[in-house]
């Protein structure tokens, strides 16, 4: 079209500078889609570890999702020995042993319930079960309960943090 | 054919630019009186004779019962009481006097001690004539030169506060203001800023005492002192400043006590409100800068554009 | 089945579907503008790249407001003004291009009086315009609510208090219109549906009308003179450009139509960055009040004329009046009886003073109307609204009178 054609160098160039003014447009747009900061700095949650009792499950909150904790009783310790799967996805803090797992079944997201008598948890939605340890004794799920980024401050464990217990379970496929 | 456009946008360009002075510049001068600021001078009171003794200050502050009502925290003297108990007692809980010598000012704090209603401009209020006594207890000497022991007691609260550089825009507007100002937007209530609570019983625990303290307060004041947040876009920065030097000469009769402060703490109460409604300003002005300069260049080029294909339509 | 071809590229496969060179050259590069314009027929492009600012600030604004009334104020004045990042950006972009809008809709329609470019054919193009007028007065209305602020509320509360309809008492009306006996929840929710949804969809639709009605009878021209746009093409076609009475919109018109885009924009953006207190009101940073009525109520600037008509007259009267200034400029095209389609200026005395006198009288309506109504400036408003109507009932006696330019 003879119109086209000529539209030269110039009409071009004016294409270019209005395109860098779109890009600036997107990335201000893209970053109004970010989370929000108060979103961000309420991604931690801080744990009173000395507050739990042996064999009773709490259902604590961290990042909108349930985290189960429970301090695992002499007995729980006993059949994890000589089961490494179990053995590393032990919390220690003090003298205390716990699992603390994101509570959420690995399958498809569903919480799965603790059931206090058998000291497991059995999930409703598919019939899959996880022991006190949090590996999974009854598929559907694939894999233990995931673990939260955690750090250890004395009696207190931070979720939302990374302290080194936590890497090295993530480094050695413990956890994603 | 002659090109009538110069003429055109002269002509739109005046008749906006009278609009917009008329609405705006002149509507606004008619609406809100000018005051005039005496530069936070405190004019009224009378200037300092004597030279203060820190040591002497520091025992009469404790000897004259001040520290009965007011904590000085630096100095290892707490509250007597917690803020909400404080404020059912006197209206509004006692100020720390830890940085008071670095805020307000000398004579504002000398006038203060002897004869509060007069420095706070609350005699309105309180009049002793007629028996309305301010909650401070004035300061009637300890049977010395009273000037002599003011000097002293003002000289002792500004060592005892930070040189008067390092106070910051916080700590200006919490000392000054925020025992009756909330400001909601930097997380300040009169009893303090607001910990974030993991049981929500503890967190509506922590709502009540305010709404306890604000309910004593607000029998003090008449009313509850307005929460703080947007007003440095909702009154101007003038206006703020002329109202903080003399809340008589915005709204005469109100409750508001001139707080004393001065000029360099009053700025800083100006910053902490500017960095509560106004937050992302520095972010507006670097990024005005730069969008400008893209636009500039934009015009340039649409302009390069539209000689290129009018070339041959002339 | 009509029959379709082997396509021959990409082009010939949508041109058969689509027909895209047709309606190419209908909308662009064969639709033919007069070279006799001047940059103030740019205002209509201005229009259009300012809406479309404040329908993607729009966007983001409603990513993060919350339309109750406990939260409202807060999801604004912190959330977007505080933490959302930019989202100060684009609460700015949009106040002040929501103000912006109606300098340049009155630039744009004083433009097509002087111009007469409402008359002989034309009439569709102004009355489309003018309910344009309308529907972006009701969006920029329906959307001072949403921050409810002081003014917000109270601006609320009289406009719709006008539904009573003075001596009618027309109380259940107005309680209808908000859902509830003043300003709240019910009110809030109707007007954040009617500034998001509906009245945005109207004016997409009555933009895609006033365009509409603009294709047959063609832009105008300064001397509002008929051009034969058949002849004058074809010499265009033929290669005589610089002969030809017109030109191409695109790229010829849009290049220039750009150009002055660009310079508006470097006014619009310093205004959204350092000159703002005009569009974002003062008094609308103190959250709504059912309580306390703030010391001074006045609308936006581009209201304040027609409120100058409303105020100075007992309630019926100004209610009446104020009505009568709604209307009356769709009337336009009917109430001016000359046969003459030129630029004032050449019209005769009577329309060249009729012009400038209701231009002027709008800005000393508009002045007073932000002004607090007592003493002298209650006067003047008072001779100005009753100089606006008499304009108006004067407009056909005057225009009948003209003598054939």
């Amino acid at each position: 079209m003879e119109n086209n054609s000529r539209r030269g160098f110039m009409g071009k160039a004016f294409g270019a500078v209005a395109a860098v003014g779109a890009v600036g447009s997107l990335v201000a747009m893209k970053k109004t889609w970010d989370p929000l900061p108060s979103v961000k700095a309420a991604g931690f949650t801080t744990l009173d570890m000395t507050t739990y009792q042996e064999g009773v499950m709490v259902t604590e909150k961290w990042r909108g999702k349930p985290i189960f904790v429970l301090k695992k009783s002499a007995e729980v310790m006993e059949n994890e020995k000589g089961n490494p799967a179990a053995e590393a996805r032990n919390i220690k803090i003090g003298d205390d042993n716990f699992m603390v797992a994101i509570g959420l079944c690995t399958h498809l997201g569903c919480i799965p319930a603790f059931r206090p008598a058998e000291n497991d948890f059995l999930c409703a939605c598919h019939g899959g079960m996880f022991d006190a340890s949090g590996l999974v004794t009854k598929v559907p799920p694939p894999r233990g309960f995931d673990i939260p980024p955690f750090r250890i401050d004395g009696t207190n464990l931070i979720l939302g943090e990374v302290g080194p217990e936590w890497q090295s379970m993530k480094d050695n496929g413990v956890t994603l | 054919m002659k090109n009538k456009e110069p003429i055109i946008l002269i002509v739109v360009i005046f008749f906006s630019l009278v609009t917009y002075y008329l609405v705006e510049t002149f509507a606004h001068g008619v609406m809100h009186k000018h005051v005039d600021s005496e530069k936070f001078q405190y004019n009224d009171l009378p200037a300092l004779t004597k030279s203060g003794n820190v040591a002497n200050g520091k025992e009469l502050i404790v000897d004259a019962g001040c520290t009965g009502c007011h904590s000085m925290e630096k100095a290892g003297m707490p509250a007597p009481m917690d803020a909400v108990t404080a404020a059912q007692s006197y209206g509004v809980n006692p100020p720390d006097l830890s940085e008071a010598g670095a805020i307000y000012d000398a004579k504002f704090l000398a006038d203060l001690i002897k004869n509060p209603a007069h420095a706070l401009k609350v005699e309105h209020k309180f009049d002793a004539s007629k028996g309305e006594m301010h909650p401070m207890v004035p300061f009637y000497g300890m049977g010395g030169d009273i000037d002599q022991e003011v000097a002293d007691i003002v000289a002792y609260l500004k060592d005892l506060a930070v040189s008067p550089s390092e106070v910051t825009p916080t700590m200006a507007f919490e000392n000054a203001c925020g025992r009756c100002h909330a400001v909601g937007y930097e997380n300040w209530t009169q009893i303090g800023t607001k910990p974030s609570f993991k049981h929500e019983k503890d967190s509506l625990a922590f709502d009540i005492q305010v709404l306890e303290y604000e309910e004593s307060l607000s029998k003090y004041m008449g009313k509850l002192p307005p929460d703080l947040s947007n007003y440095i876009r909702s009154r101007s920065e003038s206006f703020l400043s002329t109202f903080i030097e003399n809340p008589q000469n915005h709204l005469a009769g109100t409750a508001m006590p001139r707080v004393g402060v001065t000029a360099d703490s009053a700025e800083k109460v100006l910053e902490y409100m500017r960095d509560a409604g106004d937050t992302k300003r520095h972010e507006r002005e670097e990024i005005g800068m730069y969008v400008m300069i893209y636009i500039v260049i934009f015009a340039i080029f649409a302009f390069l554009w539209k000689k290129q294909v009018w070339r041959d339509l002339h | 089945m009509a029959h379709f071809t082997k396509a021959t590229s990409v082009k010939d496969w949508l041109n058969q579907r689509l027909a895209i060179e047709t309606v190419e050259k209908v909308m662009m590069s064969e639709y033919w503008i007069p070279k006799n314009i001047n940059f103030l027929w740019a205002m209509g492009m201005v229009l259009v790249v300012t809406f479309a600012l404040l329908l993607v600030s729009g966007i983001f604004l409603l990513m993060y407001y919350v339309p109750t009334v406990d939260e409202a104020f807060h999801s604004v004045n912190y959330t977007i003004m505080r933490e959302v990042d930019f989202g100060w950006l684009w609460r700015h972009v949009h106040g002040v291009a929501a103000s912006v809008v109606f300098l340049v809709i009155y630039i744009h329609m004083f433009t097509g009086i002087y111009y007469g470019s409402y008359k002989k054919g034309r009439e569709m193009i102004w009355i489309s315009g003018m309910l344009l007028f309308v529907a972006f007065s009701a969006e920029a209305f329906s959307g001072y609510m949403l921050p409810w602020g002081q003014m917000s509320y109270w601006a609320g509360m009289v406009i719709t208090n006008l539904f009573a309809g003075g001596s009618l008492h027309a109380d259940g009306l107005v309680e209808w219109i908000r859902g509830d006996y003043v300003p709240a929840q019910a009110f809030l929710g109707r007007f954040f549906m009617l500034h998001v949804l509906l009245i945005p969809l109207a004016i997409v639709g009555l933009i895609g009308l006033h365009f509409a009605a603009l294709r047959i009878p063609h832009v105008n021209n300064q001397d509002g003179e008929e051009i034969d746009f058949d002849a004058e093409s074809k010499k265009y076609l033929a290669g005589d450009k610089a002969g030809s009475k017109v030109m191409r919109f695109a790229n010829d018109f849009m290049s220039k139509d750009l150009m002055v885009v660009g310079i508006f924009l470097i006014f619009l953006f310093y205004l959204v960055f350092w000159n703002y207190g005009f569009a974002l009101d003062a008094i609308n940073f103190d959250p709504a009040d059912g309580l306390k009525t703030p010391a001074h109520i006045y609308p936006e600037w581009y209201f304040l004329w027609s409120y100058e008509i409303l105020r100075p007259f007992p309630i019926d009267l100004g209610l009446i009046l104020f009505g009568f200034a709604q209307v009356i400029f769709v009337l336009l095209p009917f109430l001016d009886r000359s046969p003459n389609t030129c630029p004032a200026n050449r019209r005769g005395t009577m329309f060249k003073v009729w012009f400038w006198l209701m231009l002027s009288n709008m800005i000393v309506l508009t002045a007073m109307g932000k002004l607090p109504p007592e003493g002298i400036f209650s006067t003047i408003g008072l001779v100005a609204a009753v100089l606006f109507v008499v304009q108006w009932l004067a407009l056909p006696f005057i225009t009948s009178r003209e003598k054939k330019v």
